[in-house]
């Protein structure tokens, strides 16, 4: 216990450029910026709520600064199984990336963060892994494998055999089967052929994207109209698969370099202006492609070339200048930044000015609209505990608002924010700014 | 170690690397050292359960807040326990008629300022930290910030504290009202930096706001011109809330970081606030920019908005983080030397960052003389944090020679022990001893620090405890 207690002053940082596979990839530039001025700590959600220095994004820094100066294993050495403590200081990290906004030195925490995930693989069991591993190699890369998933899911959904099935499990895997969403009767088919209504301003394409396709085929549906009534032109390229972003955010990044070099190859393939992304988790993984592949040589370029062309559809429609909505939508709205909007794309007025933009939208902001509602991917599902404490908080701020409903661009919110409104209310319905802005032109050709 | 788990929960103690081992540094760079144990008490009867426990075994006791410190005041440099307390951070009462506020040691001092906003009233002390520091630690190490130029800094604020002595018994120093009869303990206990008990609650002033403020940034050529500028406007007897420096350095990475709309060309900045009447401050601001317009400046500007004078503000409380753009690391220095002294001792520290070929910004509260030269630096450069802690050294024995101090906020730990020194003589510092020792007779309290040990602090220390002896 008491092996190592002291250290010398005016030390160097030596780290390791040899010795196990783990220090080296761990030894990251990333890491010196971090001035341990503690800035980040009250912006943590993990830490407010733990107030333990591990949990914040500080101490998570300094655990992988120890790897890699040797001083922790992230791996077992003989086994090559994650230290597991570790780990778990690691994977309770929600990746909002919060930090990163508060960080004067530019600290990008989010990939240290991805950085010890790699090496660490992904979190929980040896079962859990295993299923993790599957699911982000052989089902998320595959449109179709994801598409049959979702109607087996249906089919359980409908069948009444959900009802008999819940009453057999056992309280936490109970828990977790309420959080899965309902899936919707039309998966997102587009057609071909998607053109402008109005003077030509763009050509874009869209990223269906796995959840949004199969679970938010209705948000895709309107994201297209909203994008034509603005002049532009849509294509929905075939041969596109999932971003990737929950796999980076998981330990799996093999899968994930595949997944991003196949995207790289359709999007650019399709010759458009803008690469419109209405998944903020997935725009951010997009827009940080080029760093996924900087050391990809065939690919590195390409990659740069097709992450400055990826848009969140609220940043595009804003930076476009939206056709302004005529039809009225007379509703009181609090709004919920998606932490990879916010954060990870630094996106935050632009949403907020297309909501002021439809007649009769009353925009009421909540504390910490910027907080995490701890959705956060797979987050729910592999730390309910913390994720519950998020939520509550979230939505107790929901309710000081009065509004009428929550508007929140990102589909893991939107999941979160639904199960937060049923399980600990407010009751009100939560829509992708997509859902108001279609229904505000929607509501116009009605009159 | 059965014992700790009992008082404070399982969950409360930590002893595995992976755990403790974040606890080693604060925000000071230069140093680090494990703690054997960790412990996270929730209320004062665990502190002091956790401080008897202590001081029967005779281990060292550290005790810190949010980690925050500059000086290496919360670093475990004789391992043993460490007492953190950012978990009691509760603000206990709130009391607008009288004007003060009850809090734990962990509340956060924005958080105070929020919850006292309510009643139109505001705790004072704002060191740049304030957004996740603890009034603990502030407490501990009699913090600072840009508005103690007019309001004084931890110590003119605090009335009364909870302390829990080293031998776990908890005592009342001070008291809510004022005048309090006797020796003024509170006085002692305020920049104690933890050498003396545990504080468990604090009672503070609150002030109410003022009706108005103005704020001006005023950018200059050069450092000079605006040290002139500083030494002349307290000449004139003018007392402004804040009179903040900050050089061209800064400026740049500042601008980078934030747009605050700051010149990018200029050698040094001034920012100055006065708050007061509202028919006083016209009146008050065309004096401050009389002086400002005889040393040329380059631009005067007054926030039009509340929105543009916070974005002032941010950009001065988040300048030395936002250098860590420029060089991956850097060193935060504090001193103080007399108002008169300052265009003096900023030449000197301009020279000694030219002597030692490294690079100096500059950010400091310039109305009370208090400097900050941030010393920029690549951590992976062979032997460099010899030279930049000699550098330093030689601006902090510019400061003392010119008739100033080696710490205007930061307090001393471990970095500047060996400096009191140069403040002090034999018998200062032996009377000092005293005052310590009658509070803590065994010396567990957060050793090796705030008094000079007789030695350079560049010892690898070696374990306080034999493996084993808590379990």
């Amino acid at each position: 216990m008491t092996q190592e207690t002291g250290e010398t002053m005016l030390q160097s940082r030596d780290r390791a450029t040899a010795g196990p596979r783990d220090r080296v990839v761990l030894n990251l530039p990333e890491l010196d910026q971090c001035v341990h001025c503690g800035l980040c700590l009250n912006h943590c959600p993990t830490y407010r709520v733990t107030h333990l220095e591990p949990e914040s994004p500080r101490g998570r820094i300094h655990l992988v600064r120890a790897v890699a100066e040797g001083r922790i294993e992230a791996l077992d050495p003989a086994r090559g199984t994650p230290n597991e403590r570790f780990a778990e200081h690691i994977y309770l990290c929600l990746m909002c990336r919060a930090c990163e906004t508060a960080c004067p030195s530019g600290v990008q925490f989010g990939r240290i963060a991805e950085a010890a995930r790699e090496v660490l693989g992904p979190p929980g069991s040896p079962m859990a892994r295993r299923l993790a591993r599957l699911a982000f190699t052989q089902v998320f890369p595959f449109p179709r494998r994801l598409r049959w998933l979702a109607s087996a899911l249906r089919l359980y959904q409908r069948s009444g055999l959900q009802r008999v099935i819940r009453l057999m499990l056992p309280r936490r895997l109970r828990e977790m089967e309420a959080l899965l969403p309902t899936v919707p009767s039309r998966f997102f088919a587009p057609e071909a052929d998607l053109p402008a209504i109005g003077k030509r301003r763009a050509r874009v394409a869209l990223l269906s994207g796995c959840v949004m396709s199969t679970l938010f085929g209705e948000v895709n549906n309107a994201t297209v109209r909203v994008l034509r009534r603005n002049g532009c032109d849509v294509v929905v390229p075939r041969g596109q698969v999932c971003c990737g972003a929950l796999n980076v955010h998981n330990g799996e990044t093999t899968a994930a370099r595949r997944m991003a070099r196949r995207n790289i190859d359709v999007f650019l393939d399709a010759g458009v202006d803008a690469v419109i992304v209405n998944a903020a988790g997935c725009g951010a993984a997009m827009k940080e492609y080029g760093h996924l592949l900087r050391d990809d040589p065939d690919y590195a370029e390409r990659a740069a070339r097709f992450a400055a062309l990826v848009k969140d559809a609220g940043e595009f429609l804003a930076g476009l200048g939206l056709v302004p909505p005529s039809g009225r939508i007379e509703m009181t709205v609090t709004y919920q930044d998606p932490c990879h909007l916010a954060h990870g794309q630094k996106v935050r007025a632009q949403p907020r000015q297309l909501l002021a933009a439809i007649p009769g939208l009353h925009l009421v902001e909540m504390e910490g609209a910027d907080r995490c509602c701890g959705s956060a991917g797979i987050y729910n599902i592999t730390h309910p505990e913390m994720s519950k404490e998020l939520l509550t908080e979230k939505m107790a701020a929901v309710g000081r608002t009065g509004a009428e409903a929550v508007v929140a661009p990102n589909p893991g919110c939107m999941l979160q924010l639904r199960f937060g409104a049923q399980r600990y209310g407010p009751a009100l319905p939560v829509f992708h700014l997509m859902d108001l802005l279609d229904r505000a032109y929607e509501a116009k050709t009605d009159c | 170690m059965a014992r700790l788990k009992e008082i404070v929960g399982p969950t409360y103690v930590l002893t595995r690397p992976e755990d403790v081992v974040v606890y080693e540094q604060d925000a000071f760079l230069v140093a680090r050292a494990l703690p054997d144990i960790v412990v996270l008490p929730g209320s004062t009867a665990e502190v002091a359960g956790v401080v008897r426990l202590v001081h029967e075994a005779g281990v060292p006791l550290v005790v810190r807040g949010a980690g925050t410190g500059l000086n290496g005041g919360s670093i475990p440099i004789a391992g043993g326990v460490m007492l953190v307390l950012t978990r009691m951070n509760r603000i206990v009462e709130l009391d607008p008629r009288n004007r003060l506020a009850v809090v734990e040691p962990g509340a956060i001092n924005v958080d105070v300022t929020a919850a006292a906003a309510q009643h139109g009233l505001f705790y004072a002390p704002d060191p740049g930290s304030q957004t996740v520091s603890t009034i603990g630690g502030n407490v501990g190490n009699n913090a600072g910030g840009p508005h103690c130029l007019s309001y004084g800094v931890t110590g003119n604020h605090v009335l009364a504290m909870e302390v829990v002595l080293a031998s776990g018994d908890v005592t009342w120093v001070g008291s809510r009202s004022a005048d309090h009869p006797g020796y003024d303990l509170c006085g002692v206990v305020v920049g104690s930096e933890g050498t003396l008990g545990v504080v468990t609650a604090i009672v503070v002033k609150l002030l109410r706001k003022s009706q108005a403020v103005r704020t001006l940034l005023a950018a200059f050529e050069t450092i000079d011109d605006a040290s002139q500028t500083v030494s002349e406007v307290i000449a004139a007897g003018i007392v402004p809330t804040a009179m903040e420096m900050m050089d061209g350095v800064v400026m740049a990475a500042v601008e980078a970081a934030i747009h605050a709309g700051y010149p990018q060309d200029a050698g040094a900045a001034l920012l100055i606030e006065v708050e007061g009447h509202p028919e006083s401050l016209p009146r008050q601001m065309k004096r401050i920019e009389e002086i400002c317009r005889a040393h040329a400046p380059r631009m005067l500007r007054t926030a039009a908005s509340e929105q543009e004078r916070l974005l002032l503000w941010k950009g001065r409380k988040e300048g030395a983080g936002a250098l860590g753009r420029l060089a991956p690391s850097y060193y935060l220095h504090d001193g103080v030397v007399p108002r008169a002294k300052l265009p003096d001792v900023m030449r000197k520290v301009v020279e000694v960052g030219k002597a030692y070929g490294l690079s100096i910004g500059n950010l400091f509260h310039a109305g009370d003389g208090n400097l900050h030269p941030i010393i920029l630096f690549n951590p992976r450069e062979p032997g460099i944090m010899d030279k930049v802690v000699r550098a330093g050294e030689e601006i902090l024995r510019a400061c003392v020679e010119a008739g100033g101090t080696i710490t205007g906020e930061h307090g001393v730990g471990i970095e500047k022990r060996e400096y009191m020194r140069w403040m002090f003589s034999d018998a200062d510092l032996m009377a000092m001893q005293r005052v310590k020792r009658s509070f803590d007779p065994d010396g567990i309290m957060n050793p090796g620090k705030l008094l000079p040990v007789g030695e350079r602090p560049d010892v690898t220390v070696r374990p306080a405890m034999a493996a084993g002896m808590w379990t």
